[in-house]
């Protein structure tokens, strides 16, 4: 059916169908499930992040080590003063980002997107938007199978595994993903969600796996976080009509060159990168009782 | 292609934090013991690459023995995985080994109750899924993009038949199939891709065939 971006577009261009279609074609001829079936499948997991959502922005929950929490509701009290800077649907989504992760870190119920750590992405961007676009529930659980449309292509193409490739192939995966599905949302067409996905992901390219004590917490939250904003922006300038000069599918493949030649430290092994400055290395000590070159 | 479906990408929901080193350790401790065909006295488990740096962190000990106590990757019982085992009687070491890996998330697990010994390397690939690339000393491919069916059984004549005999029954078809030994007549094991997914009831049936002894279902 289709392997790159490319492929992907031609496909929902020649059967004037939306990119979330072609993807659940796909599904149907891969796993001969019914339509129906791959539909409820999914509602399932949009429900799963629609609570992880509500817990986050809500409860405010914390992590046992005790590095993330609460911010998502810091956040959201900000928006309801009227004073964000950034505007009220970025900032939104941004917190929703964030209240994804912070649920994660605290060993919550979560749905990859496509993974656990950049699961914040994803859903922050569509909940973000919700309010401002009123999406009807198919076009909400659309939304998650052109995300999975283009993250299918990166898996397969690249690495979606911050061990593999950093967090460029997290975050950065999960950037462009949200930002291609918001064009679909917001009405644009095949060629501008890749344009968005191409914007979105040669702006995480680089981006290392450091993670603070081997958690996914610091800088995981935030970026997802920076991720959400990334992803609107990226959208709204495919839907003005700015295009990638770089064709997706070869941001792509440099993202994934790029993964290769990263060091094995910043390769979610919290060896190098944030995870050694002073401070984590500190907390680390505090949360595991020794510092990495095993001194008690 | 790695990834087949939609719901390798938006998916699994899962226990936080890490789909590869929680949900993707979670499926391989849970292979392990469906291999097993029951829940292991004692376990020892190798952890290579940023599983060794990390998976403290992670929770990845937490989710292996959670799998290894047959919870799936959304059991909220994973949490207390450590406790629950012990209360069980599982008892569990892990090492930390500097030894290099093909990919930077490997486990090797060797499972043991009495004489009865099973030795898994599992890697665990990106958001969630899996590989499988040892098997008792048997060197397998286990892609992990399709259905798979991991057979341990006794090497006699009719085993592959009543395999594929109920396979065909439930009008699953087989993409890939290999058949290994070490010895004539003693242990064998099969490896089945599938077209279809394999319900656990299919490898229930499977189970109870004559010569069969453990059955696992890879999805």
């Amino acid at each position: 059916m289709f392997r790159t971006v490319e492929e992907l577009v031609k496909i929902a261009d020649t059967k004037h169908m939306p990119i979330s279609e072609v993807m659940i074609l796909k599904e149907i001829d891969e796993t001969g499930k019914s339509r129906e079936d791959i539909f409820e499948q999914m509602a399932k997991n949009l429900q799963v992040m629609e609570d992880a959502v509500e817990r986050g922005i809500k409860e405010g929950v914390k992590s046992h080590s005790g590095l993330t929490g609460g911010d998502a509701v810091l956040l959201q009290s900000y928006i309801q003063t009227g004073k964000a800077l950034s505007g009220e649907t970025l900032l939104d989504a941004v917190s929703k980002a964030v209240a994804t992760n912070e649920v994660n870190a605290a060993m919550g119920t979560i749905c990859a997107t496509p993974t656990a750590g950049s699961a914040g992405v994803v859903p922050g961007v569509l909940f973000g938007l919700k309010p401002k676009l009123n999406p009807s529930k198919e076009q909400m659980i659309r939304f998650l199978f052109t995300s999975g449309a283009f993250g299918y292509v990166v898996a397969n193409n690249a690495s979606i595994s911050g061990a593999a490739g950093g967090c460029q192939a997290e975050v950065g995966s999960a950037t462009g993903m949200a930002a291609a599905a918001v064009v679909e949302l917001a009405g644009g067409t095949p060629e501008q969600s890749a344009h968005a996905m191409a914007i979105a992901l040669k702006n995480m390219i680089g981006l290392v796996c450091d993670p603070v004590a081997g958690l996914v917490e610091v800088p995981c939250v935030k970026r997802n976080a920076i991720g959400a904003s990334t992803a609107i922006v990226a959208a709204d300038m495919a839907l003005a009509g700015v295009k990638s000069r770089i064709p997706c599918d070869e941001v792509i493949d440099a993202m994934h060159q790029v993964g290769q030649m990263m060091p094995t430290s910043l390769k979610e092994t919290a060896m190098g990168g944030l995870a050694m400055t002073p401070t984590a290395q500190e907390i680390e000590a505090k949360i595991f009782g020794f510092a990495k070159d095993g001194q008690k | 292609m790695k990834y087949r479906s939609v719901f390798d990408i938006i998916g699994p929901v899962m226990i936080g934090p890490s789909s590869s080193h929680t949900a993707g350790a979670a499926r391989i401790g849970r292979v392990a013991r469906r291999l097993f065909g029951h829940m292991p006295k004692k376990v020892t488990i190798h952890l290579y690459g940023s599983f060794a740096k990390t998976y403290k962190g992670h929770g990845t000990d937490i989710a292996l023995v959670g799998g290894l106590l047959d919870f799936d990757t959304f059991d909220e019982r994973i949490v207390n995985a450590l406790s629950l085992a012990e209360e069980a009687g599982m008892e569990v070491k892990f090492i930390e080994d500097d030894a290099a890996a093909d990919h930077p998330n490997t486990a090797r697990l060797l499972l043991e109750d009495g004489d009865n010994k099973l030795e898994v390397v599992g890697v665990s690939v990106g958001g969630g899924k899996i590989e499988i690339t040892e098997l008792n000393g048997f060197d397998i491919s286990l892609s992990g993009s399709q259905p798979a069916l991991l057979v341990v059984h006794h090497d006699r004549y009719g085993a592959v038949a009543a395999v594929a005999s109920i396979l065909a029954k439930h009008e699953i078809n087989i993409s890939y199939m290999e058949v290994s030994r070490k010895v004539k007549g003693d242990i064998a094991l099969m490896i089945i891709e599938t077209d279809q997914e394999v319900a656990d009831e299919i490898a229930k049936e499977i189970e109870v065939q004559p010569h069969m002894l453990n059955v696992a279902v890879l999805a």
